[in-house]
């Protein structure tokens, strides 16, 4: 098996994740449970596809199909930020929503194949042998997700619109007492984690397989969520996340592919459950940190 | 006073139902500690959330060092210098102290300049504070720094102090009040409220009290006596409490000595707690909020077991006995928390009585609820006490506080108890409303029961009560004859004075 390959294809592998885990992980930050991630990055998928197929440009796909995973949040937060309704329930609901939506906007694109996003050669590091092909060598969609990973852990580190919003999640009550704008701070930290979900969907129908099914994110969303919670609310938590299950998932296929003599349904269960092992035993060291609000509807009462 | 920093003008507040705030007018000087002080649910909340921007006038206006003043959000208010520390702390747990103290601040330093300002705020305040501390792992006297020094960080021209020291140790006040003395020298005015009379006059330069809602009264505290506050503050206006016929008969239930420690980081310990209550008797305990009346309670409930020998029901020691015990023996409670204590929130009247009447109204056989019996009982519940509601189905929650507290009261005072445990049993009540719950206590009584009525509105305990007590840091005084008692005896009971022999010969 060739190791250039192979970390390329983990890469490709784990960037969806990593871009709807990212996002969620702000949602939750800000106090807001959206269990609809599953369904914003299927419809997120779709539009990509759609704009990119209909344009011809995949960043205009990309584009599209953040504000499609924003516009799809935002029902979401309004629902329950301002007609307070259940967050479990109404994410739930999204997420079957967004599944049956995306398979009525998508059943035009079946067998079309998506214009292909170049690869992005950095100068100098991408000429380092071995090294430079598998690092330096990736769609600029791997290193735009590397990067958000990055500044949202600026963002909630070191801003102090960060600790506002991390502040809303922690204690909704007192945040407003000191005269923070709870609802709106939450709307906004939704349709972030809307539109990342959205450009993880995308990048699943765009780059990683690249055409449009229906259902294709085949449980991504799920495992993004579980990422966020076992990674305990960590940027660097949720990296680790989605490059194992990433890389799991690669392995696990190449030794399907090799024709090991392990039976072929634990090799295929064997990425959530190291995923899930792995990250269990780091958080279970850590302070766990969920943040104090989350999941309850706020109301100003006063 | 010339100089005045803050002066309020007619400032008025309704609520839905209720006046808040009726006309309110006075001025803070500046360089003062300006104490307010009233009963609780007198409007001195609602007054500083005015004064803060939490909460805009009705009518009336603020002039704050000659110039107009009306903060539409509590940013406004910072901007104008003045600063409010909590009552109920708005702190962030998980955070540390530092970012704390951002978020309260408009613009802070970064971070690392915030650290280094805490620590030399909290040194030169004598109130010593670790920036990277987890806010979650202080204590509340330590919590309460944050807040202060969150404050003190942007130089304010008023601090308002909304009870300060009702979650401080003794200790823990004698700090505060040097910091707020110090504070006081360097030119910031204070706005201190409270109900605690000898801290405002060990404290204050002015007072002004508050009774539902109108300003009562401004006085100099260290010139007048704790009684004369008191009665400002409660109004001499409650009726001569009569004398009742009627022998009391035997002791029913009696507390030797109980002792509890406190039951979390903002409760009262019970410290040698002695009470008996007598057949036919209503023992009414009084006290300012937070000084151990939940805890008393729930300790006569059977929520919190009590050390073997301290609760006696009839001559039987039924303190290591749960609620249930206690209640198949006739001993009931109402407690003051309606939703989520006296009653489950989603669940409907008809469930709600299941709970606490099952085993005395024989609601449950053989394992299976009677459900026509329990409707027919949640029915009579309503009917009796005037609760206002479609119907026995109707869940909990969807109930006026009023309301619910009538059917919380009510459903147990319809079980028969021969020990009834009540604490507020008319908060939130109209006046026709709690006259009936008052009346159906001493008919209850008059049947031969035994009533606590832990209460904060002291003219309904003269009004119901035939000896009266008051709680104070979780110690309980001597059980007085309400005919016997006078405004002086009750401020002293009240505020402190745990000796009333002892304070009588210093006053």
């Amino acid at each position: 098996m060739d190791p250039v390959l192979l970390v390329v294809s983990i890469m490709v592998s784990a960037t969806p994740i990593l871009l709807a885990a990212i996002g969620e992980m702000v949602v939750e930050k800000s106090g807001v449970l959206n269990l609809g991630v599953e369904g914003m990055m299927i419809t997120g998928a779709v539009m990509g596809f759609a704009i990119a197929v209909g344009t011809g440009s995949p960043l205009l796909g990309f584009a599209g199909a953040a504000v499609a995973g924003a516009a799809l949040s935002l029902c979401f937060g309004v629902l329950t930020q301002y007609l307070l309704s259940n967050q479990v329930a109404t994410g739930l609901g999204l997420t079957l929503v967004g599944l049956g939506l995306s398979a009525l906007i998508g059943s035009n694109y079946e067998g079309q194949r998506a214009p292909s996003l170049g690869r992005l050669d950095i100068p100098l590091l991408g000429d380092i042998p071995v090294l430079g092909r598998m690092l330096f060598s990736h769609d600029v969609m791997v290193y735009a997700s590397l990067a958000l990973v990055a500044a949202v852990w600026a963002f909630l580190r070191l801003t102090r619109a960060g600790l506002i919003l991390r502040a809303v999640g922690e204690d909704h009550e007192s945040a407003h007492a000191l005269g923070y704008k709870v609802v709106r701070i939450r709307l906004a930290a939704i349709a972030f984690g809307g539109a990342c979900a959205g450009l993880g969907g995308a990048y699943v129908s765009l780059v990683r397989v690249p055409q449009w099914t229906e259902g294709m994110t085949a449980g991504a969303g799920w495992i993004a969520l579980a990422i966020v919670v076992f990674a305990s609310w960590r940027a660097l938590g949720v990296l680790i996340g989605a490059y194992l299950f990433g890389g799991v998932t690669v392995i696990q296929l190449n030794l399907q592919a090799a024709g090991t003599t392990l039976p072929v349904e634990i090799l295929s269960m064997s990425p959530y459950l190291i995923t899930i092992l792995v990250l269990v035993i780091i958080s279970a060291r850590g302070v766990h940190g969920a943040p104090g609000s989350l999941g309850r509807s706020f109301h100003a009462s006063s | 006073m010339d100089d005045t920093l803050l002066r309020l003008r007619g400032l008025t507040k309704a609520y839905p139902g209720v006046v808040a705030n009726d006309d309110v007018s006075f001025d803070i000087g500046a360089s003062e500690i300006h104490a307010l002080l009233g009963e609780n649910g007198a409007g001195k909340s609602t007054l500083v959330k005015m004064i803060f921007g939490l909460v805009q006038p009705d009518k009336g206006e603020m002039v704050l060092e000659g110039k107009p003043y009306a903060p539409s959000k509590p940013s406004d208010a910072r901007q104008s210098g003045v600063a409010m520390v909590f009552q109920h702390f708005s702190l962030f747990n998980a955070l540390d102290v530092a970012e704390n103290v951002a978020l309260g601040m408009e613009t802070p330093p970064p971070l690392r300049d915030l650290a280094r300002q805490i620590r030399e705020v909290s040194e030169a305040y004598g109130l010593p504070l670790d920036p990277r501390r987890t806010v979650g792992t202080l204590s509340a006297g330590e919590r309460q720094r944050v807040e202060i020094i969150r404050c003190l960080l942007q130089e304010p021209r008023l601090l308002i102090m909304d009870e300060p020291t009702s979650v401080l140790t003794p200790q823990e006040v004698e700090i505060l009040f040097q910091t707020l003395l110090k504070l006081k020298s360097e030119g910031t005015s204070i706005l201190y409220i409270s109900h605690k009379l000898e801290e405002i006059r060990t404290l204050c330069d002015e007072a002004t009290i508050l009774r539902l809602g109108k300003n009562v009264g401004t006085c100099t505290p260290r010139d007048v006596t704790a009684r004369q506050m008191a009665e400002m503050m409660v109004g001499s206006s409650f009726a001569a409490p009569e004398v009742r016929g009627g022998e009391a008969g035997d002791v029913l239930l009696e507390c030797r000595a109980l002792e509890l420690p406190a039951p979390g980081a903002f409760g009262t310990p019970l410290r040698e707690l002695s009470l008996e209550v007598r057949s036919g008797e209503v023992l009414g305990i009084g006290g300012v909020a937070g000084n151990g009346q939940d805890e008393l309670l729930s300790a006569l409930s059977g929520e919190r077991l009590a050390p073997a020998g301290a609760i006696w029901f009839k001559g039987e020691d039924i303190s290591r006995k749960g609620p249930v015990a206690r209640r198949a023996l006739g001993v009931l409670s109402a407690p003051e928390e309606r939703l989520g204590h006296a009653a489950a929130p989603n669940m409907s009247l008809t469930e709600n009585a299941v709970l606490t009447a099952a085993r005395r109204k024989e609601l449950v056989s053989g394992g299976f609820i009677d459900w026509a019996a329990a409707k027919g009982f949640a029915e009579e519940v309503i009917a009796r006490f005037d609760v206002r509601t479609p119907g026995p189905g109707v869940a909990a929650r969807a109930l006026s506080g009023g309301n619910l507290q009538k059917y919380v009261v009510g459903r147990e005072i319809l079980q028969d108890p021969s020990v009834l445990v009540v604490n507020q049993p008319t908060w939130g009540v109209d006046a026709a409303a709690a006259a009936a719950i008052r009346q159906a206590l001493l008919d209850l009584a008059g049947q031969g029961a035994a009533i606590i009525c832990i209460s904060q509105d002291l003219d309904e305990l003269m009004e119901v009560s035939d000896r009266f007590a008051a709680l104070n840091e979780g110690r309980l005084s001597r059980a007085v004859p309400v005919a016997e008692l006078d405004i002086e005896k009750i401020g002293l009971m009240m505020g402190g004075a745990h000796d009333m022999e002892v304070a009588h010969a210093a006053g």
